[in-house]
């Protein structure tokens, strides 16, 4: 079953992505088939089960508080498609 | 009489500490080689050949010492979501079009320590979303195979689909991958190659652009196994900087080569008959039982109940994670910015305008499964279900040593024949996603062509940490396969 435009636009709005009115249908045609076969999953009995979060194959490890990179400003910076001397640049944010 | 362009890696590693050969003479062979044939493949997304040049005099100058690393000389192309240090790197999205990291993949920092030359970024789906190498904001990828009928352009699979036609075409002697739910193993198939998805865990992840973080995992792609045995040794190994790196020593993968399949039980999971493989597939799977039985192993059935659900529960859990990492995606940091007088407007024109239809398509169900009232039904649900496939296979493993299985349930297909259904798109992964969801290592290789003469590969999976056993008994197809054949489009063909 298609997604409805409502929902679409309002997972769209949640995920910062904006659409085009002509998008809206055709991703909830897409959208909606693929939430449709992922239905199946309802059928596999989950009870007593826990959720998996990884492989569990690597051990949570501490390290030394210690710094060990830093002092690269402008290569953190190299990338910013605008900025200002050290800074980003948004738009207004506070009046 | 052999040229320069039927070198193994292998045996041009070799034939460099030989000094038969010349790194330089390697190299420029295969920039050549680029230059000829990828105007039409595709495989290239920024290529290196200045660089290349310099590294391959260094190495020469070392190798006449003595010197040297394992893989010193020897011309690699890098997918293109590895980071590389000054060199742009793409993950073939418009959003990171004029991305060029300052720093380098511990994958690759790990090639270029023990003498690699990168010749290039090679091209891939869009942030490695896909399974034919369509989705590229580059273009797309042609595969140097043809059909025998037709001069149709096939897919490469993917969604390493430039490294996979890279390697097929003889450009470069190997190259990186990533596999999140089959991007090496299926595109090495379609290619007639050879590729590894290691253990997670086995290759560090740092500097590699995140698609499904519980999933991402590098590995090597070559024409045979000892090439990716080679490979796979200089760019496995514990990194502190990837809190998921496991820190086990790092074994002389080549060396598994030669251990043989003698005794070894092979699982074959009933549950992989799927309705509607053709049937020249089917066959191919019960040559690589008979190969291996012929060796010396063990042929037994075994079941992995919760085969078909394997792809549903991936969509649900990669899709979630990719959602999650591509937020970093805004238009503020680093990518492409599109301009809007609010920041959420900002964000929104940067995402709308930066990302292709598959990669957007992929961030809102996402978005959708991890949302308020959706989380429950299921992420929840498909992380549980994630666990019950993973003890599939952990059960599987206390009665065999191996499982082998087709890698993909086709061969490769034309461009144009890309189902519109993306879920039939999807089930091109139905063999290789079970894996990547255990986190167990699989590889893939060729084993014969189809009625059409396109190649075919049969994988095999293997408990967390064997590789080796899977290398060997890979090898063992290899052997018995004897997979010669080369494609249309490859750089020892002359026009």
């Amino acid at each position: 079953m298609s997604l409805d435009a409502k929902t679409v636009t309002r997972i769209a709005r949640l995920a910062r992505i904006g659409l085009q009115p002509g998008e809206v249908e055709t991703l909830g045609k897409d959208m909606g088939s693929i939430i449709d076969w992922v239905e199946q999953l309802k059928e596999v009995d989950v009870t007593g089960v826990d959720p998996m979060i990884g492989t569990g194959l690597a051990k949570p490890r501490l390290r030394e508080d210690r710094v060990t990179d830093g002092n690269c400003r402008d290569k953190v910076l190299s990338n910013a498609p605008e900025r200002e001397g050290p800074f980003y640049t948004v738009p207004k944010v506070v009046e | 009489m052999s040229g320069i362009h039927d070198f193994t890696l292998a045996s041009a590693r070799d034939a460099l500490k030989a000094r038969k050969i010349s790194a330089v003479e390697l190299t420029n062979a295969h920039i050549d080689a680029i230059e000829r044939l990828d105007g039409q493949l595709n495989s290239f997304i920024t290529r290196t050949p200045d660089q290349a040049r310099k590294a391959a005099k260094a190495s020469d100058e070392a190798l006449a010492k003595g010197e040297g690393g394992s893989l010193c000389g020897i011309p690699l192309g890098i997918k293109d979501l590895f980071c590389t240090n000054g060199v742009r790197t793409t993950a073939a999205s418009k959003i990171l079009g004029n991305f060029v990291p300052p720093y380098e993949s511990t994958v690759t920092a790990n090639l270029l320590k023990d003498g690699a030359v990168f010749l290039g970024k090679l091209n891939l789906d869009e942030f490695a979303m896909g399974s034919a190498n369509l989705t590229s904001a580059f273009g797309p990828v042609e595969n140097p195979w043809k059909r025998k009928d037709s001069d149709a352009k096939l897919v490469p699979g993917g969604s390493s689909g430039g490294s996979a036609a890279a390697v097929a075409a003889g450009l470069v002697l190997g190259a990186t991958g990533t596999d999140t739910g089959g991007s090496i193993r299926q595109p090495a198939a379609f290619t007639g190659i050879a590729g590894i998805k290691p253990t997670y865990g086995r290759c560090s992840r740092f500097g590699t652009i995140a698609f499904a973080s519980s999933l991402d995992q590098a590995g090597p792609m070559a024409r045979n196994l000892q090439d990716c045995a080679i490979l796979l040794e200089s760019m496995a190994g514990f990194d502190p900087r990837d809190s998921t790196s496991v820190d086990t020593p790092v074994p002389h993968y080549e060396a598994a080569l030669k251990r043989g399949v003698k005794g070894l039980r092979v699982g074959i999971p009933k549950e992989y008959h799927v309705e509607g493989m053709p049937a020249e597939i089917e066959a191919l799977w019960q040559q690589g039982m008979t190969w291996l039985r012929d060796a010396g192993a063990e042929i037994v059935e075994v079941s992995l109940p919760h085969t078909k659900y394997g792809l549903p529960t991936y969509y649900i859990a990669a899709l979630a994670e990719a959602s999650s990492n591509l937020a970093r995606y805004d238009g503020v940091r680093f990518g492409e910015r599109v301009s809007a007088p609010t920041l959420d407007g900002l964000y929104e024109a940067s995402r709308a305008a930066g990302f292709g239809d598959e990669v957007k398509r992929r961030i809102l169900i996402g978005t959708h499964v991890l949302s308020s009232g959706y989380y429950d039904a299921y992420y929840l649900r498909a992380q549980k279900v994630r666990t019950l496939i993973q003890q599939d296979f952990l059960k599987a493993f206390e009665n065999v040593d191996v499982l082998l299985t087709p890698t993909a349930p086709s061969s490769a297909f034309a461009q144009d024949e890309k189902p519109s259904d993306p879920v039939q798109m999807y089930l091109n992964d139905v063999f290789t996603v079970p894996a990547s969801m255990a986190g167990v290592p699989a590889l893939s290789v060729p084993a014969g062509l189809d009625a059409r003469g396109v190649p075919l590969g049969l994988q095999l999976i293997g408990k967390f940490f064997d590789e080796e056993t899977l290398i060997a008994a890979g090898h063992a197809i290899e052997q018995a396969a004897a997979f010669h054949h080369r494609p249309t489009i490859h750089a020892g063909v002359s026009a």
